[in-house]
């Protein structure tokens, strides 16, 4: 009997001119767990995407249990049985855990509640899932909404199933029940693909590696016989010196101070809920928290794109709430926040980088015309400096890769000379050269005296690079811990607000 | 070779540089001709002699140059002002409205203050259009920063209100005198007439100084940064420190006073009267002038000109054909309808089955 699950051979994908995919080569065999594991950009989720039925490719052939198939919509992807959980959930609020999984289903849709219940209840048991099918999906915490998110793709008959990213979102203790779930996925026989950038995941949960570096299949290694190095080398094409510095810095000075801020989100909720704590210059502080915390809200408050409901924000104490963003910018508080689309309100897409530099200075000078020449060389500079892979400084920067866009962003940040830098999620999506890249801009900066909450993703990096971390829950801060005296643990427990270790600040 | 179960033909997205999309463009025009002439077939003209007659028609003699150049004045203005807008992604569809209302601030000099010189007469004029067309036009724009509105809703709307507002003057406090009960005002004093300069009155003069002044503000002024960035993204514009509702209302207000201009242009320079033809749908031929120019004041001058030849040349061919006036509208239809069709091709390719990549 053949084994093997899905086979993909020599896919290739393009987008315009941009090469996603190219002889891509995989296959997993049931009761396996495939990791995929490339660097941003490397084409993991366009490859995903194709097997879920949502991209076509143009080239290669997909044998699903050794015969050769066409996948058109992601319908066609349910019927051969493979089932996509995507980073982003894809579920309706309003509605409760087992409408969401039956829905799209085809068995018929009247009478059949209590059967659908049962069918609900069979599978969670099998597989270990813990949820309330009547719970609402908005009362649910992320790791829940997945956990549904799962169940809706094992209700519909799926052997193989990809995860893309699934621990991104999570706390260190959600992804090990995350973990222990796949494990039993694959003691029933389903071959399960996750994709994810994380190593020590790709080391601890995975039985081989395929390596995708620049939209090609590298190799496929056996995760019993490599190592984090190995891994690395093998995705980045070279070796790469894994750690952080974290510099020492002689500053003893508060520049901003934060008391008792509470700021209402867009809909009137309260994003952030009294929240104090104090930046020192020289200083980066880490924010951690599960997505969705308050982090943007705290960006946008001391950045003056919303409104404090209560409490002052000091800057060299002088209060910032109630100032217009171009006034904080003039005070040299500089704030770059990457969103999911990483151009988001940092960048104007359709501009070259020139255009780009100019977007918090060109109101300066007298002439109604904007001065050119300074960003010109101001773009060179930070070409150089960050190793910006660009044909030409005009180029409209939403045809760089997502990496180099970033550095656009950050590199216009520090040199704007500011002495308060947020930056929230700076290298989300970049690959690891550019990350450390960005790592060695932010210690210089930290130690020319700039004060940097860093708005972060990634609990190791956080660890190492930051020298405190202060934890966002609910929009509360559950406790501001010494990144050197804390762990990974730790910070998981007061990111689900599990302990409190209710900080009054010092500020 | 075919393989089954996939689809026949799929879209793609296309990035395309700007000079793959000029080129298009002209693909675009020899297309839409061959479509036109196809037509022309089926009434039993030979398209040739056809389309002979539409140039002739438009450029042969100085008369016909000047008459082309009258009916491209008020649709370059317009389309500029439209640009303006446009840019800023405020979807300004009231180009109509707002020449109207230059058309009429404009006439209410020339009606009752026509004794003042000629020359401060005329800029007082011109200042009265662009004041009419701003504000006409700063009326969505305020409420799309109060309340969010739908631009493009309420500036069409603004259309119909401005034209009723015409109908208004004319039949009530405007009528003219010694028109004998007929509903219309007097023709303007020769003193509020623009002058005419090469045979056509000034306004071609005026169209392309705002050429010019519409390229640079655009591309080398602060406040044409702040437009394209605020166009590109409100948040962006707000976290750069901008003032995103002082830009949205000071764009719409320039928008609307080059449109107001063209108002201005027709009442003096056309019509020397206000009548409810004022606009005579100028300000939406704008809106396909602007787009198809994407944007760009220069390349606004090129369509004008093609399409105001092809208008005035179409009336000519259907009098010299005998046809009814329908066909030169449908003529019109089918060309610009090839046109603007390919501008699918700009962003999108098909795909077909075989993996060849269509044109």
């Amino acid at each position: 009997m053949n084994n093997t699950a899905i086979e993909l051979s020599g896919i290739r994908k393009t987008f315009g001119t941009v090469i996603a995919n190219n002889n891509v080569n995989l296959s997993v065999n049931k009761g396996e767990i495939l990791a995929l594991l490339g660097e941003n950009g490397s084409g993991k989720t366009t490859l995903m995407n194709i097997l879920a039925g949502i991209y076509l490719p143009d080239e290669g052939t997909i044998k699903v249990d050794g015969k050769e198939v066409h996948i058109n919509s992601p319908e066609d992807a349910n019927k051969l049985g493979i089932g996509m959980i995507h980073q982003h959930f894809k579920l309706i609020e309003v509605h409760s855990a087992a409408d969401n999984i039956i829905l799209g289903s085809k068995d018929n849709p009247f009478f059949l509640t209590k059967k659908r219940s049962q069918k609900i209840h069979e599978i969670s048991e099998s597989f270990g899932l813990e949820i309330d099918p009547d719970k609402k999906i908005y009362n649910m915490s992320v790791s829940e909404k997945q956990t549904v998110e799962i169940l809706k793709v094992l209700y519909k008959g799926a052997k193989i199933l990809i995860l893309d990213e699934p621990t991104a979102v999570l706390t260190p203790q959600e992804t090990k029940k995350l973990f222990a779930i796949l494990r039993k996925m694959k003691e029933k026989g389903c071959a399960v693909i996750i994709i994810t950038h994380k190593l020590n995941e790709v080391l601890e949960i995975s039985d081989r590696v395929t390596i995708l570096r620049k939209g090609e299949s590298i190799t496929t290694v056996n995760t019993a016989e490599t190592n984090a190095n190995e891994l690395t080398e093998l995705m980045v094409g070279k070796a790469v010196e894994l750690s952080i510095d974290r510099p020492e810095t002689e500053y003893n000075e508060n520049v901003l101070e934060i008391h008792r801020l509470t700021v209402q989100n867009e809909e009137g909720m309260d994003a952030l809920k009294d929240v104090s704590f104090s930046l020192k210059k020289g200083e980066i502080l880490g924010v951690a928290g599960i997505a969705g915390s308050g982090q943007k809200e705290l960006c946008e408050a001391i950045a003056g794109l919303l409104k404090a409901k209560e409490g002052a924000i000091l800057h060299h104490k002088q209060n910032l709430v109630g100032k217009t963003p171009a006034e904080i910018i003039n005070l040299g508080v500089s704030m770059s926040f990457i969103p999911e689309d990483r151009l988001g309100m940092g960048l104007v897409a359709s501009m070259g980088m020139v255009e780009n530099m100019l977007l918090k200075t060109y109101s300066q000078g007298k002439t109604p015309f904007v001065e050119k020449k300074e960003a010109r060389e101001l773009s060179e500079k930070i070409i150089e400096k960050l190793e910006i892979s660009t044909p030409g400084i005009d180029t409209p920067v939403r045809r760089l890769s997502g990496g180099n866009v970033q550095k656009v962003l950050l590199g216009r940040e520090i040199e704007n000379n500011p002495n308060v830098l947020i930056t929230a999620y700076a290298v989300r999506g970049l690959d690891i050269n550019s990350s450390y890249t960005v790592y060695d801009a932010l210690n210089e900066q930290k130690q020319k005296g700039v004060a940097i909450l860093f708005i972060g993703e990634d609990l190791d990096v956080m660890l190492e690079l930051c020298d405190r971390i202060m934890v966002l829950c609910h929009g509360e801060i559950t406790g501001i811990v010494n990144a050197g005296e804390t762990t990974k643990e730790e910070l998981g427990l007061l990111m689900t607000g599990a302990i409190n270790k209710g900080v009054s600040a010092n500020a | 070779m075919l393989k089954s179960g996939e689809p026949f033909v799929r879209i793609v997205k296309n990035d395309i540089s700007d000079r793959k999309a000029a080129l298009l463009s002209v693909y675009a025009v020899i297309f839409a001709i061959i479509m036109g002439g196809i037509f022309i077939l089926c009434l039993g003209i030979n398209p040739f002699n056809a389309y002979a007659s539409i140039l002739k028609g438009a450029l042969a003699t100085k008369m016909a140059i000047q008459a082309t150049v009258k009916i491209a004045i008020p649709l370059l203005i317009s389309a500029l002002g439209i640009t303006l807008a446009f840019k800023m992604k405020f979807w300004n569809i009231g180009a109509e409205g707002q020449i109207i209302v230059g058309g009429i601030f404009a006439t209410y000099f020339a009606l009752f203050h026509h004794n003042l010189p000629h020359f401060v007469l005329i800029l007082v004029m011109l200042i009265a259009g662009m004041i009419g067309g701003g504000l006409w036009a700063l009326i969505p724009a305020y409420f799309k920063c109060k309340f969010d509105t739908n631009e493009t809703l309420f500036t069409l709307m603004l259309n119909y209100i401005a034209l009723y507002f015409i109908k208004f003057f004319v039949e009530g406090p405007w009528r003219d005198p010694e028109s004998s009960g007929f509903p219309k005002i007097a023709m303007f004093e020769q003193n509020a007439r623009l002058d005419k300069v090469f045979g056509v009155h000034a306004g071609w003069i005026i169209a392309l100084v705002l050429v010019v002044f519409i390229f640079i503000y655009l591309k080398y002024t602060k406040q044409g940064y702040e437009i394209s960035v605020v166009g590109e993204s409100q948040n962006t514009a707000r976290y750069a420190g901008m003032n995103v509702k002082k830009i949205v209302l000071r764009t719409m207000f320039l928008s609307g006073a080059v449109c107001g201009l063209a108002g201005m242009a027709q009442v003096s320079g056309a019509a020397f009267t206000l009548s409810d033809g004022v606009a005579g749908g100028v300000g939406f031929d704008a809106i396909i002038v602007a787009w198809l120019a994407r944007l760009n004041p220069f390349v606004c001058v090129v369509v004008t000109l093609l399409l105001s030849i092809l208008e005035k040349g179409c009336s000519v061919m259907q009098s010299t054909f005998g046809l009814s006036t329908a066909v030169s509208d449908i003529l019109q239809g089918i060309i610009l309808f090839c046109i603007l069709g390919f501008d699918f091709f700009a962003q999108y390719k098909p795909v077909f089955r075989n993996g060849g990549a269509a044109k």
